[in-house]
């Protein structure tokens, strides 16, 4: 059809904001979903090897919903990190937030979309709901991205609620080289998400410096390890970008 | 004096900890980035260089994962989850750029191998 593209526009004069959430919900139906769900799993089995309560688990996942971050603060759990050094390197590594919040915010509102519906809306940025706004969004007339986020978003983290709890309790039941194939979930699905996600060098080289020094400060520094590595490998690859750049 | 996660022993606190170092630590830079998103640009060297600071910690976190694992798989040899590691980046670099199908391929070694040995 040639008028394609206008009969949306023309459906968004027409359909109601409750369409396009329904619209969102139905968005959970793809891939990257389906492989948060399962990163999920693993992350809930991984919360019972650290000692974590189920309510533990589902509060954190449902207040942080930041895979990343989720894992640097099981790590600190786990080592027995002050609150002050937990803060300081869980926010090291979510500031990747402020850069993708930043560009889906100007895709999404309207004018007379309230801030507070854009603040509440910010909580769902993560990697799975970042890709899928960037990819969805564009496509849709602007006064339908607002109700079809809520409704994707919400979906996403509701489900994921569910996964995380299912991976925490099977953990506990299935054999114990499962139960280590689910916590290896993680990892591997980060590992291999963010080489692929490694557009530019400074994220590649930080990626690489990050996976070398991780080990060797955990070793070295024990107690600020994460933000040694942070830091140190992050300005090195900063640095090789920068030098890059100039040549 | 100790303030780490398990250090009180109360049932809030640990919900106090999640609240601050979890749901704090990260909506501050989602809400910060609603209230900047009218005035930087993701090309930034400010930008990449934090972004570069945040993929190596993450990225350490990760190494931690695989090369020092806790629970189910400390008693594993460490080449076991570095060869599983290297089987799913092998399979999604070099025969097809699929992500399921690569996690697949990197727990198929993993348990397959923790079953053999």
């Amino acid at each position: 059809m040639s008028d394609r593209h206008g009969s949306v526009e023309e459906d968004a004069v027409e359909r109601p904001a409750r369409y396009w959430v329904l619209r969102g919900i139905a968005g959970i139906v793809s891939v990257p979903p389906l492989i948060l769900v399962s990163a999920f799993i693993g992350f809930g089995a991984l919360a019972r090897d650290t000692g974590l309560d189920l309510g533990h688990t589902v509060v954190m996942t449902g207040m942080v919903w930041a895979l990343p971050a989720q894992i640097v603060l099981i790590g600190a759990i786990s080592a027995g990190t002050g609150i002050a050094a937990t803060i300081a390197a869980v926010t090291l590594s979510s500031v990747r937030l402020l850069p993708m919040t930043m560009s889906v915010m100007p895709l999404m509102r309207t004018e007379k979309t309230p801030r507070a519906v854009l603040l509440w809306l910010s909580h769902y940025i993560a990697v799975t709901a970042w890709v899928e706004a960037m990819r969805k969004l564009p496509a849709l007339p602007r006064s339908a991205r607002v109700p079809y986020f809520a409704g994707f978003g919400t979906t996403l983290i509701l489900l994921n609620l569910c996964a995380v709890s299912t991976g925490y309790l099977m953990a506990a039941v299935v054999p114990p080289h499962i139960a280590a194939g689910l916590a290896f979930l993680t990892p591997v699905y980060f590992l291999i998400s963010l080489s692929a996600a490694a557009q530019l060098t400074a994220d590649r080289a930080a990626l690489a410096l990050g996976l070398v020094f991780g080990p060797v400060f955990h070793l070295v520094a024990p107690e600020f390890d994460l933000m040694w590595t942070g830091l140190v490998a992050g300005t090195l690859a900063f640095l090789v970008h920068r030098w890059r750049r100039r040549r | 004096m100790n303030t780490g996660f398990w250090s009180l022993d109360a049932t809030w606190w640990p919900y106090v900890f999640i609240l601050v170092a979890g749901w704090l630590a990260t909506d501050i830079w989602r809400f910060l980035g609603v209230f900047l998103s009218d005035r930087l640009t993701e090309e930034s060297e400010a930008l990449i260089f934090v972004r570069s600071v945040a993929t190596a910690l993450v990225a350490g976190v990760i190494a931690k994962l695989i090369v020092f694992p806790g629970g189910a798989l400390a008693a594993a040899p460490m080449a076991l989850p570095l060869a599983a590691v290297a089987a799913g980046m092998g399979f999604f670099w070099g025969v097809r750029r699929n992500l399921f199908l690569a996690i697949l391929a990197a727990e198929a070694v993993l348990v397959g191998g923790s079953l053999l040995l």
